[in-house]
């Protein structure tokens, strides 16, 4: 009888754990200031939360059903591959967008000058127009 | 052995296919095992020409311990970062990092990338197409020196000795 109060407790921390990691990992989308610090939210967060509640999952099942669940494990392998992934390709693309960061991001950043292809540097303006205000006005000169 | 490496090109690659598709059924009944190993033997010989000949893992053991540190890192970062995010005592101080590669093999590059970016408060976000660096975005800099040895000791000399390369 221990035995299941203690799982349950167990299965309840990591359910807990799971929903406060995945909380806050979206509300750094919200607190942080400039695009790339709003990634490193839910790269992080989200990652850790779902793999504890999948793994509360796991347990949940395998402690009721008695019988070993554990094709959780393929949600978390995907997951772990693609997250990272996800967040490489979504701050290269910030890059390559010129997206302005906060004041006091420290270091220089080659990328926001240079086009970054093969061994050769191609020369670039230094700030491009900003794409989604540029489209706007095109628009509303088009509508007047 | 030749015969073998013929229709098994990359053994690893198959056991891996056949064992997610046995989770995906959740079943170990003949059948689905049978389907399975076709399912393990026809995929990667068809799709042989998009691979790259893989480095091999030559210390499994030193694998198993990469990973378990990776595991605990995860778990560190997510603390440390849901903490700048619930108490924010003072603004963090971002920056860019560019981190000198030493290895140069494609795998083992995209998995220190993918290191970077689950563990403590750095998001990788871009490889020059050269692959001499790498160029990572750092939530809270305070010392850029420290943060590339960091990183060196803890991650890319361990990949480094697992692949030997």
């Amino acid at each position: 009888m221990t035995f299941y109060v203690i799982a349950e407790g167990v299965i309840a921390f990591l359910l807990i754990a799971g929903g406060v990691f995945a909380f806050t990992g979206s509300l750094g989308m919200l607190q942080f200031k400039d695009f790339f610090t709003r990634l490193h939210g839910p790269t992080k967060g989200t990652t850790l939360g779902i793999g504890s509640i999948l793994v509360a999952s796991m347990l949940y099942f395998t402690i009721t059903q008695r019988e070993l669940h554990v094709q959780e494990l393929l949600i978390t392998l995907f997951l772990f591959i693609t997250a990272p992934v996800t967040g490489h390709m979504l701050a290269k693309t910030g890059l390559h967008m010129h997206l302005r960061f906060t004041t006091g991001t420290r270091g220089s950043v080659p990328e926001f000058r240079d086009e970054d292809v093969g061994q050769s540097r191609v020369a670039r303006p230094a700030r491009a127009k900003h794409p989604w205000k540029y489209r706007k006005q095109k628009r509303s000169r088009m509508f007047r | 052995m030749k015969a073998l490496g013929r229709f098994l090109p990359t053994p690893t690659l198959s056991l891996v296919l056949l064992v997610v598709w046995l989770l995906m059924v959740r079943s170990i009944a003949p059948g689905q095992v049978l389907l399975g190993l076709i399912l393990a033997v026809g995929i990667p010989l068809l799709t042989q020409g998009f691979w790259e000949p893989l480095p091999r893992v030559k210390h499994p053991l030193k694998l198993a311990m990469f990973v378990l540190v990776v595991l605990w890192d995860i778990v560190k970062a997510n603390i440390h970062v849901s903490l700048l995010i619930l108490l924010p005592r003072r603004e963090p101080h971002p920056g860019f990092v560019e981190y000198p590669l030493q290895v140069t093999d494609r795998l083992a590059v995209t998995l220190l990338a993918n290191t970077i970016t689950m563990t403590p408060g750095t998001v990788s976000t871009n490889i020059r197409l050269d692959g001499s660096s790498l160029l990572i975005h750092v939530l809270d800099l305070d010392d850029e020196l420290a943060l590339i040895r960091e990183i060196h000791e803890r991650y890319e000399r361990p990949l480094k000795e697992i692949f030997e390369c």
